[in-house]
């Protein structure tokens, strides 16, 4: 079983389309949205949900303001500022880490365990897929992204599945690295610009850290063709293997607005470049 | 003066808003301060001139085996795993620690240490008038936000403060928007931009700030997001429609501000607007 990851480092290169066209393109697969704080995959693939479980992970202080005696200690040792002057915890700014609540002399703070989200289990066109909704200012979404790709994990086994294609989180952080950390590959998605080359070659970097392969591919790669050739350059420089060039093409709008991956949605400069990358990676990871 | 931009999706353009409004503004009096830590891009554009670089850490624990007695007790304080306790030896995992300091508070032998993690690096420098901060996580280190907290603090309050926010709705972005006077969210025209700018805006509704809506490539996509934003009242700040030229302007790393007079008047018309809201959402 071979788990690709689609990463960007800098958001908006164009993942959540390709990895949507390479679910259309891949044979025998599982499907998992690993951007859990804003997951797109799922408006590509239209999924049935068929389980939906609750995601609780970590703690949040609450203070009882019946038990509570204004002593002050929590504000005295919470190291990020969550307790107010009125000794109520912004939930927001609790990072969770329990302090106030083993040095309240009082008893007063309860430290429920957080609902930070659910995880879904469903069933789209194109195959079964694993995708989850991180709440709204949530923490804890790298927890999530390690939950989901155990189930991922989980699901291509039972069901004999030869590839586990991952949408990924943009950035470099917590969730990115619970990503891609044991993945078979990476694909990068750059982006000709001076921002696309700056960001692609620290999540180059981040998979080297942590020893994963990486593939690179260029988005757009007409707005800019110089910058799309010093990245091919780049990548090969950096033992990266480099997999393909897709033109800028409106047709991936386009089959956006109509919930469709390009593959389905019209043949033409994308839908080609898109294939031939394709049987590139396909070549290239196994 | 705090205004942060802010949007869910990546690539929506807040970068491009960021600079060209610091630039468009330079006379009056601007900071601008990049917390988009894992990914800063604002300095290919500025290209300030760096006069400070700080290295960032944060407070982990080292234990003094000579001290330790094995107890536990620094372990069952911490809820991040980041300590463990075998009978005969003390082991700190400092990529997990939270810095939130409880094992040092509970160590009955006085053998938790303190020690550094390096978070990554904060630099300053400027651009003309135009004070620049930006943030550069180290790579391989998971946590963010204290890094973006770090760079938010050097937010100076006689003049305006721009900060361009790290993409999504989670712990980074709540960093970057805490303490801020206003979010300008930027979307572009499509399902995923408006999916995404939904759970943005759900995050500024739960901090409880003043906000309205840039849509960037204006003219491509579909209506929904414009729809969306007459029924949730949502205001509109500015609608910028693509442009190719821009777009290659941007690709090289120009600041349009200064290449394209219509991108100044763009800039100072959002900032205009930006006040009315401020006013209006008092």
């Amino acid at each position: 079983m071979v788990e690709l990851v689609v990463v960007s480092g800098k958001g908006g290169t164009g993942k959540t389309s390709i990895t949507g066209a390479l679910a259309a393109l891949a044979e025998n697969k599982v499907l998992c949205d690993a951007d859990v704080d804003a997951a797109d995959l799922h408006l590509l693939l239209g999924p049935t949900v068929r389980e939906r479980h609750e995601f609780r992970a970590g703690h949040k202080a609450v203070i009882d303001p019946t038990k509570c005696t204004l002593c002050g200690e929590c504000l005295e040792v919470c190291k990020f500022n969550a307790v107010s002057e009125t000794f109520a915890i912004d939930e927001l700014t609790c990072e969770g880490c329990g302090v106030c609540v083993h040095f309240c002399p009082a008893g007063a703070i309860d430290f429920p365990e957080s609902v930070c989200g659910e995880w879904l289990r469903s069933d789209t066109r194109f195959g079964p897929m694993i995708h989850a909704r991180l709440g709204i200012a949530e923490e804890n979404s790298g927890k999530l992204v390690t939950l989901i790709r155990k189930e991922a994990r989980k699901l291509a086994e039972e069901t004999g599945a030869q590839w586990i294609i991952t949408d990924g989180p943009p950035g470099i952080g917590c969730p990115v690295i619970a990503s891609i950390g044991g993945a078979s590959a990476i694909l990068a998605v750059a982006e000709p610009t001076v921002s696309g080359k700056h960001d692609l070659k620290r999540i180059v970097e981040l998979a080297a850290h942590f020893r994963v392969p990486t593939l690179v591919c260029v988005n757009k790669a007409d707005i800019y063709p110089e910058a799309a050739r010093e990245i091919e350059v780049f990548a090969e420089e950096k033992g990266c293997v480099f997999v393909g060039r897709i033109p800028f093409d409106n047709a991936f709008t386009e089959a956006q607005v109509k919930g469709e991956t390009i593959v389905e949605y019209k043949d033409g400069p994308g839908k080609k470049a898109i294939s031939k990358l394709w049987e590139e990676v396909e070549k290239q990871v196994h | 003066m705090v205004l942060t931009i802010a949007s869910g999706k990546g690539g929506t353009g807040k970068t491009t808003v960021a600079v060209n409004l610091a630039v468009a503004l330079q006379d009056r009096g601007v900071q601008l301060l990049d917390c988009d830590v894992e990914e800063p891009n604002a300095h290919l554009f500025m290209k300030p001139d760096i006069r400070e670089t700080v290295s960032v850490t944060t407070e982990v624990p080292k234990i003094d085996a000579g001290l330790c007695n094995y107890c536990g007790k620094c372990r069952d304080i911490c809820q991040f795993n980041a300590i463990a306790i075998l009978p005969t030896a003390a082991l700190v995992f400092p990529e997990l620690c939270h810095s939130c300091g409880g094992c040092f508070r509970v160590c009955p032998e006085h053998a938790t240490l303190p020690s550094a993690r390096v978070l990554g690096e904060m630099e300053k420098g400027r651009r003309g008038p135009v004070e620049f901060v930006h943030g550069r996580l180290r790579v391989g280190e998971a946590m963010a936000p204290p890094l973006i907290r770090k760079i938010r603090g050097e937010s100076a309050r006689d003049r305006l403060t721009i900060i361009d926010a790290p993409p999504g709705t989670s712990c980074p972005v709540v960093a970057a928007m805490k303490g801020s006077d206003f979010i300008a969210l930027v979307t572009e025209p499509t399902p995923f931009g408006l999916n995404d700018l939904e759970l943005a805006v759900g995050a500024v509704r739960k901090l409880a700030l003043p906000m309205g809506v840039v849509i960037n490539r204006s003219d491509l996509g579909d209506d929904r997001v414009h729809k969306w934003l007459a029924e949730e009242n949502i205001p509109l700040l500015l609608e910028i429609p693509f442009d190719r030229k821009a777009a290659e302007g941007y690709a090289r790393g120009e600041l349009l501000a200064e290449v394209l007079p219509a991108w100044k008047d763009m800039m100072l018309t959002l900032h205009g607007r930006i006040m009315e809201e401020m006013e209006r959402q008092a």
